[in-house]
């Protein structure tokens, strides 16, 4: 791992941790450098927090250690890890009476003085975050009066303007519409392509190998995978992650792959919607059926075949 | 008070997300104004609370003998005069100005470290503390007091008498109830505000137990104990200033320090930490000096309750919930409040009788802050 001559982003080395009688993470290894995004994939309780707040340094490792630039995590004071990862937590309480502006400016906090006053370039760091996120009019008003994904632009306002050079997201997706998603995820790659790290946890693995460089599969708090995404977001792999038949084709204009759910039965199979090609009872809730009966059994199930139809369809349009 | 800690407790769970409610939060065309008249007043009210006061003196007098006090003016003839403006009115309200500014900002502290909206400087069984340490004090200076001073009197060891030992055991003791609250709250990894604010009640509740006892067990020293509980500047002057000043003075040092750790605070412990503050030194400083500040009032006036929990609520109307603001409006906000809540305590009665201030600010502050409580949305 350290055969380069500078030392990774990150990197984490046999990494236990949780919480007092319950370790959640067993074993996790991987590193990371500057200009990668690596996308957090796995189902609910895999892990994926447990693992965030490990690398912010608010989770202790019970085991392994972690390094960011090649200096230990456990060593270094709040400010020093402030300063190299920034943080955009999911959920949490607010002061409803801060203004949004007010809150962003936290983000200068490892960069100030021991007086603690704001300068002339903790206001346009802030204001320029702001403005990238798309949050300059949300500036003067009250926390209370923000929407849920109006915070979490907020939010990553005030990590950005943390100007640490790895940005640890928690759901940032979480309560955004498609746009505002879109323009976010655009603004964390140019991020990426200028040199940060950007590792993010998601539920939506579509957009995780949309955005992602790299793809990370977090299963009951064990590394299933870790790889690029051309080679790790398959079928099996997916299926296997979140115990869901799942089925890849490619996105229609860009060719990236895409998961869909892929499971025998649609969720109105017995009222005329087509589950699957072949499906011997259609209507019927039928307890033999074959498509289900193969459902687990890998890249044979059912769907495959009109999957790749759609995929030729795909390829043939996408133009690139 | 076992009663408001107790209420705290219940209220515990309460997040910085209900601490106030001002229509407009901070804005700043309206926070410099708003400070400026903050600071006037305070400045004004100063000369102005040495009018009143059982000896009838006309207002050109005072002010003469307060600009002589400061060496502007030439003495006036009456000794007298100097003696009652300078010496009594004077170092009463210089006193009350302190230790109102001293509870206010330990009040803005101790809610922002706590994230606490109830939290005051009572919270962690200071008062408890130095009550006990007192009222320990007091019934030894009427029992034991006597026969120690006069053995040591016989080895010609001179001691202060039993009244003058009542504020550094007061302090004593509020300092001990401190650290023991501090230890107790004390987790792994640093103080969590939950098992910091149950401490300080389980210190406070047996605290008070033993001040009961002492009531019980010391009849005849029962009223000097109650008057004191109740918080007075009766009969203090200037001998009383380097004893506040010593815990005003670092504990104003160390919670100035902290003000953008507040700001920090208000996002939870874990936020905090990943913005880059170490939450645990952060919040024990910030205790530490806060409490520090507290005990000192305790130890010179006795327990002056409801300036600590009402002035930064009302601030935080005016002024937003900046703690940079917060936290210097309250040193002013405070100095003003119980310097004229004093005022009332020493002129209400006829006849040179006092109520105590902790009756004053109690009687004020419960109903408006009880309007306070109603208004909120």
């Amino acid at each position: 791992m350290k055969q380069s001559a500078t030392p990774p982003m990150l990197e984490v080395r046999n990494l236990r941790s949780g919480y007092r009688e319950r370790p959640v993470l067993q074993g996790v290894s991987f590193a990371a450098r500057g200009g990668e995004c690596l996308a957090l994939l796995g189902p609910n309780g895999s892990g994926k927090t447990t693992l965030l707040r490990s690398l912010s340094g608010v989770l202790h490792a019970q085991e392994g250690e972690i390094f960011l630039q090649g200096r230990s995590l456990a060593a270094m004071k709040p400010r020093q890890r402030a300063r190299l990862a920034a943080v955009v937590p999911q959920g949490g309480e607010y002061p409803r009476e801060l203004t949004a502006r007010q809150m962003a400016l936290l983000g200068r906090y490892p960069h100030l003085s021991w007086l603690g006053c704001y300068g002339s370039r903790d206001y346009a760091a802030v204001d320029e975050a702001l403005e990238a996120c798309g949050a300059a009019a949300l500036a003067p008003r009250r926390l209370a009066e923000l929407s849920g994904g109006e915070l979490q632009r907020v939010l990553l306002a005030r990590a950005l303007a943390q100007e640490s050079p790895l940005l640890l997201l928690d759901e940032l997706a979480s309560g955004l519409d498609m746009a505002r998603m879109a323009g976010l995820f655009d603004l964390l790659e140019r991020r990426r392509a200028a040199g940060a790290c950007v590792l993010m946890a998601v539920h939506d693995c579509n957009l995780a190998a949309i955005y992602a460089t790299r793809l990370l599969g977090l299963k009951a708090g064990r590394l299933v995978f870790d790889g690029p995404v051309d080679a790790v977001f398959t079928e099996e792999k997916l299926s296997a992650l979140y115990d869901i038949p799942i089925g890849v084709l490619p996105h229609p204009l860009w060719g990236l792959p895409q998961a869909l759910l892929a499971r025998a039965h649609g969720p109105r199979s017995h009222d005329g919607f087509v589950a699957c090609p072949a499906d011997p009872c259609p209507g019927d809730p039928c307890p033999a059926d074959p498509c289900s009966a193969d459902a687990g059994a890998g890249p044979g199930f059912g769907p495959a075949a009109s999957f790749g139809a759609v995929a030729g369809f795909a390829n043939r349009d996408a133009g690139r | 008070m076992p009663t408001r800690s107790t209420l705290g407790l219940q209220r515990a769970g309460m997040t910085a997300t209900s601490h106030s409610s001002s229509p407009s939060g901070l804005s700043s065309v309206r926070l410099w104004p708003a400070f400026a008249a903050l600071a006037a007043l305070w400045l004004v009210s100063l000369p102005l609370a040495c009018l009143p006061g059982p000896v009838p003196l006309a207002a050109g007098q005072v002010f003469h003998a307060l600009a002589a006090q400061l060496g502007l003016a030439e003495p006036p003839q009456d000794a007298s005069l100097m003696l009652v403006v300078g010496q009594i009115r004077l170092a009463r309200v210089c006193l009350a100005t302190l230790c109102g500014g001293a509870l206010a900002v330990a009040g803005v502290a101790l809610q922002g470290v706590l994230r606490n909206p109830l939290a005051d400087p009572f919270t962690l069984g200071i008062s408890a503390g130095a009550a006990c340490g007192a009222s320990i004090a007091i019934a030894l200076g009427g029992v034991a007091g006597r026969a120690l001073s006069g053995l040591l009197a016989a080895m010609h060891i001179s001691l202060p008498g039993p009244a003058a030992l009542v504020a550094p055991a007061a302090l004593a003791g509020a300092l001990l109830a401190l650290a023991g609250a501090l230890w107790l709250g004390r987790g792994d990894g640093g103080f969590r505000r939950e098992s910091v604010i149950l401490a300080g009640i389980a210190v406070a509740a047996f605290l008070g137990a033993l001040v009961a006892l002492i009531k019980a067990l010391n009849e005849e020293s029962v009223t000097s104990i109650v008057f004191w509980i109740m918080g007075s500047f009766q009969g203090r002057g200037w001998d009383s200033l380097p004893l506040l000043l010593a815990t005003f003075v670092p504990g104003l040092i160390a919670v100035a320090l902290g003000w953008r750790a507040l700001d920090v605070l208000t996002m939870g412990d874990e936020q905090a930490a990943q913005l880059g503050l170490n939450v645990g030194r952060a919040r024990l400083w910030l205790l530490a000096g806060a409490s520090c500040m507290t005990a000192g009032c305790v130890a010179v006036a006795g327990v002056i309750g409801f300036v600590g929990l009402v002035v930064p609520h009302v601030l935080r109307l005016v002024l937003g919930c900046g703690h940079g603001p917060l936290l210097a409006g309250a040193f002013f906000g405070g100095g003003v409040l119980l310097v004229w809540a004093d005022v009332l305590a020493r002129s209400v009665l006829d006849g040179g009788q006092e109520l105590p201030v902790g009756v004053v600010t109690a009687l004020l502050g419960g109903p408006f802050f009880a309007l306070l409580v109603r208004r909120r949305p």
